[in-house]
């Protein structure tokens, strides 16, 4: 076998992504795209998982019959998520008790967006259809990028999103349909999501420090921004159709490049929730560890179980 | 309290009878059976599969992408197993 320098190594690296294939868990990769992609990959996952929390507040208050059985469906797909991402993030020489204890102890980051509080039924329309939508548009970027794992997991999410953006869309169509005090529950849904829903993807190019390695590496393929753009572009056609006012007095279309511009967003709110002083840090954290810490006993039954059946096995 | 992690498994799923199984992730589990309980519900919560394989990652063997160039070579010059390296004049093979 040839023995390459890590240089040529990168040179060939670089080209193989730049002849648009995939890289794959055994072969070559430079340390910091692995680690990139850990730090991503794994901040993903735990927003999925965490993303749990917001909409399982309102599984037991459902309005009807109908609404908690999709509530439920759409919430173990956000747990499903999170494994498929979970997953991916192993190909790359972490182990999922690692991530797991690093999302526990703080020291993981996930989306800020789950910070916030889901105070009304409205709240759980607003979340599909804007954060969801959101994510959509992230992740449809995201199942083109460079690393094969986390592709394919995009791939899959984005077919299962679909059902999570329409059904909250159609829960804020059906309130504005309703009563004068359903109508101010929905707009006040979106007058407090839009703005966050705005900061998931992230600080604007000019400040995102990691953007241009991780284009050059395909590991993102839009810029923040971009992807900002489409998902406004995208989302105001359908809060008109639903008269919905988007709490934005600055936005307005421009008829020469047909993409609405928008107001300054405000980058100190997004900081600080990401330092861990939004609404509901805290008490997310507590939730998960205390899912964790009370399931202790299934996992601890599970094995010893699996130990015993194993034991019968040899002695057979 | 229990901080183990579970074995990992891959999941191969098919989408209907007759076509090839395709490997679909991985997830942990600490036996069999649950291997592929959780494998249904963490890979076919719409109907995406009508069977299942796991199997335990330990035993996959595979191999690396470095053979790639001599592992593969033996097929490379011998290009009479592909039906178009045959003269059939005027013959119909359709």
């Amino acid at each position: 076998m040839n023995q390459l320098t890590d240089q040529e190594r990168e040179k060939e690296f670089q080209a193989k992504i730049d002849r648009g294939e995939l890289i794959e868990p055994k072969d070559w990769m430079p340390e910091r795209y692995r680690k990139q992609l850990i730090r991503m990959m794994s901040q993903h996952a735990h927003s999925e998982v965490v993303g749990m929390l917001p909409e399982g507040n309102w599984i037991t208050r459902a309005p009807s019959l109908r609404r908690k059985a999709v509530l439920l469906a759409k919430v173990q797909d956000e747990g499903g998520h999170g494994l498929y991402i979970y997953c991916g993030t192993e190909t790359l020489d972490v182990s999922r008790s690692q991530l797991i204890d690093d999302l526990l102890s703080g020291k993981a980051k996930y989306s800020s967006i789950f910070n916030y509080p889901t105070l009304t039924w409205a709240d759980i329309g607003a979340i599909g259809w804007l954060v969801d939508g959101a994510a959509i548009v992230n992740q449809t970027a995201l199942a083109k990028g460079s690393y094969g794992p986390y592709a394919r997991a995009m791939v899959r999410i984005c077919k299962e999103e679909n059902f999570h953006h329409k059904q909250g869309y159609e829960i804020l169509a059906t309130l504005m349909k309703g009563t004068p005090e359903q109508r101010a529950m929905a707009q006040d849904a979106m007058n407090r999501w839009w703005w966050p829903s705005l900061m998931m993807f992230g600080p604007s190019d000019k400040d995102s420090p990691n953007s241009e390695e991780l284009l050059r590496w395909k590991v993102k393929k839009y810029s923040n921004d971009e992807l900002r753009q489409r998902f406004i572009d995208r989302t105001i056609p359908q809060a008109d159709n639903i008269g919905l006012k988007v709490p934005d007095p600055e936005l307005k279309f421009d008829e020469k490049s047909k993409h609405y511009s928008h107001g300054e967003i405000n980058w100190e709110e997004f900081y600080n929730v990401i330092k861990g002083n939004g609404i509901c840090n805290k008490e997310r954290l507590k939730a998960r560890k205390k899912a964790h810490e009370e399931g202790a006993w299934v996992r601890e039954a599970a094995e010893a179980y699996a130990a015993k059946q194993n034991k019968k096995l040899v002695a057979a | 309290m229990s901080n183990t992690q579970w074995p990992l498994w891959e999941v191969f799923t098919q989408k209907k009878s007759g076509v090839p199984f395709e490997h679909a992730g991985s997830i942990h589990a600490p036996d069999k059976e649950l291997a592929l309980q959780n494998a249904r519900d963490v890979y076919s919560r719409r109907n995406e599969a009508t069977c299942i394989w796991v199997v335990p990652s330990e035993f996959i063997v595979s191999s690396t992408p470095e053979d790639m160039g001599s592992f593969f070579e033996p097929s490379n010059d011998k290009i009479y197993r592909h039906p178009n390296f045959y003269k059939t004049p005027g013959a119909s093979f359709e």
